[in-house]
């Protein structure tokens, strides 16, 4: 009876404290690369995302498969020659919000936060800080952002024949919604 | 009554742990275990050298080739190793769908027009939908139009022939891809009365991907020899090795074989040439892609 009692309480507790994390499994991340060329761009909508609103600590995944292009030999040569997609299938970011304290989880509105933490992308590791906003609306959170990744700081080699059609800064955009787990 | 609680109980327990214990990873294996992947270049262009990949041309994409193989290499000196020569075939080939493509070629190699269909039945996938290999069908038909210089006038459909293929291929991992080609060649019409009408063939081919944009290829198609076997002509079964080269906007193929001409019909049915007495033309591939439809 006590080992019964044991396991309730303790289920109690690991569900509570999973409570506090917000999970998102279908987090939209699309990327731009202008050029006067040629404009490209890739939309994944199967990124996932976690959320920890009492510690700011916030992760997202992704696989690179899963970037769509509108042109598919495109979308080839992304996970062919540029991304490795093969030997190195996922991006992904690890950080936190530097000011959690900003944002009230409980009442209605959109607040600008600040993330800080390293993204992994080509299997290599670089800090970064990213601008954005978190909007809160009833049970649902929505975290937004955009930021620009520069491909030969993730040892991405851009051949020079296609130099031109390709921009050295992406400008990656983000669109997260939350909900309790 | 006990027992099954205990277990009930257990079983929240365990599962807690389970969730609790979740981390990006695993929500990301969670979440993609419910989409499916297609396997994607299997091999680099629509051709493994001379003949047909699995891959298509998708939806809008238009692919001009040119072709081109010199002459025999034990032409020697005198032909300068067979470069001399110059054998070329011109392609235009349209996605007209994600799994369907269509293609039309000219080859100096008896000024043959050929056209041909090829579309997808099967892809090679993981995740949701699970399926080992990837399957296309291939049809074509060509036309050669020499002047006929023997005796009698020539209906046009007897120097029609017919191509069908099946292709069947698996990436096994991230550089080696085979495929194995059942082949049906049909002429019209054919040099005597003994020689075959219908040929068939088992091509092989690999991809061998080496670095990010270059990679080894070989082809072998071998020629089943028919039931009553009096060729008018000897024939060998094609063999070609080569390299695939990835320069952005296009791939440039190198390769050294054994046949001429760069159609099915050609080059399973009609290669003359012997690896082993050097019979053996260096050539190369430039496939060039458009995209007519953004």
């Amino acid at each position: 009876m006590k080992v019964k009692i044991l396991f309730v309480v303790l289920s109690v507790i690991f569900q509570l404290t999973q409570a506090q994390k917000l999970v998102c499994k279908t987090g939209h991340i699309w990327f731009y690369s202008h050029t006067p060329m040629e404009n490209i761009e890739a939309h994944n909508k199967q990124a996932v995302s976690i959320l920890d609103p009492s510690t700011g600590d916030m992760q997202f995944s992704l696989l690179i498969k899963a970037f769509e292009f509108k042109i598919a030999l495109m979308q080839v040569h992304f996970n062919e020659n540029y991304m490795e997609s093969d030997k190195f299938p996922k991006a992904s970011f690890k950080g936190k919000i530097t000011n959690p304290d900003k944002v009230n989880f409980k009442k209605d509105g959109v607040y600008e936060v600040e993330v800080f933490g390293d993204l992994t992308i080509h299997n290599i590791t670089k800090p970064v800080t990213a601008k954005g906003t978190i909007e809160v609306k009833g049970a649902s959170l929505t975290a937004r952002s955009k930021f620009v990744v520069t491909p030969h700081d993730y040892d991405i080699a851009i051949p020079s024949i296609v130099e031109e059609k390709i921009a050295k800064v992406i400008e990656v955009n983000v669109d997260a919604t939350y909900t309790a787990n | 009554m006990m027992l099954q609680k205990t277990s009930f109980i257990l079983l929240i327990a365990a599962f807690s742990l389970d969730t609790f214990g979740q981390d990006i990873d695993q929500l990301l294996e969670e979440s993609s275990e419910s989409s499916t992947e297609y396997a994607i270049a299997t091999f680099k262009s629509t051709r493994i050298i001379n003949g047909h990949s699995i891959e298509r041309m998708t939806n809008g994409q238009l692919d001009f080739r040119i072709s081109h193989r010199f002459g025999e290499i034990n032409t020697g000196a005198y032909n300068l190793w067979g470069l001399d020569q110059a054998n070329i075939h011109f392609g235009l080939e349209y996605g007209i769908t994600d799994w369907v493509m269509v293609g039309i070629g000219r080859g100096t190699y008896e000024k043959t027009y050929d056209g041909f269909l090829k579309f997808s039945v099967l892809r090679q996938s993981k995740g949701k939908r699970r399926m080992p290999v990837s399957i296309s069908y291939f049809a074509s038909s060509s036309i050669n139009t020499l002047k006929w210089t023997g005796t009698g006038t020539l209906n046009t459909w007897d120097r029609v022939s017919y191509v069908q293929q099946l292709l069947i291929a698996r990436k096994f991992n991230e550089r080696f891809s085979l495929e194995i080609n059942p082949t049906y060649v049909h002429h019209n019409m054919v040099d005597t009365e003994l020689d075959p009408n219908d040929i068939w063939s088992i091509g092989t081919g690999f991809r061998f991907k080496l670095t990010r944009r270059f990679s080894f290829n070989a082809e072998y198609y071998y020629v089943i020899p028919p039931l009553n076997d009096f060729r008018s002509q000897a024939t060998f079964s094609p063999l070609s090795i080569g390299v695939d080269i990835e320069t952005g906007g296009h791939v440039f193929s190198i390769m050294l074989t054994n046949s001429l001409a760069m159609i099915e019909k050609g080059f399973v049915t009609e290669t003359t040439g012997s690896w082993a007495d050097g019979g053996i033309h260096l050539g190369f591939n430039i496939s060039r892609v458009f995209a007519l439809k953004k």
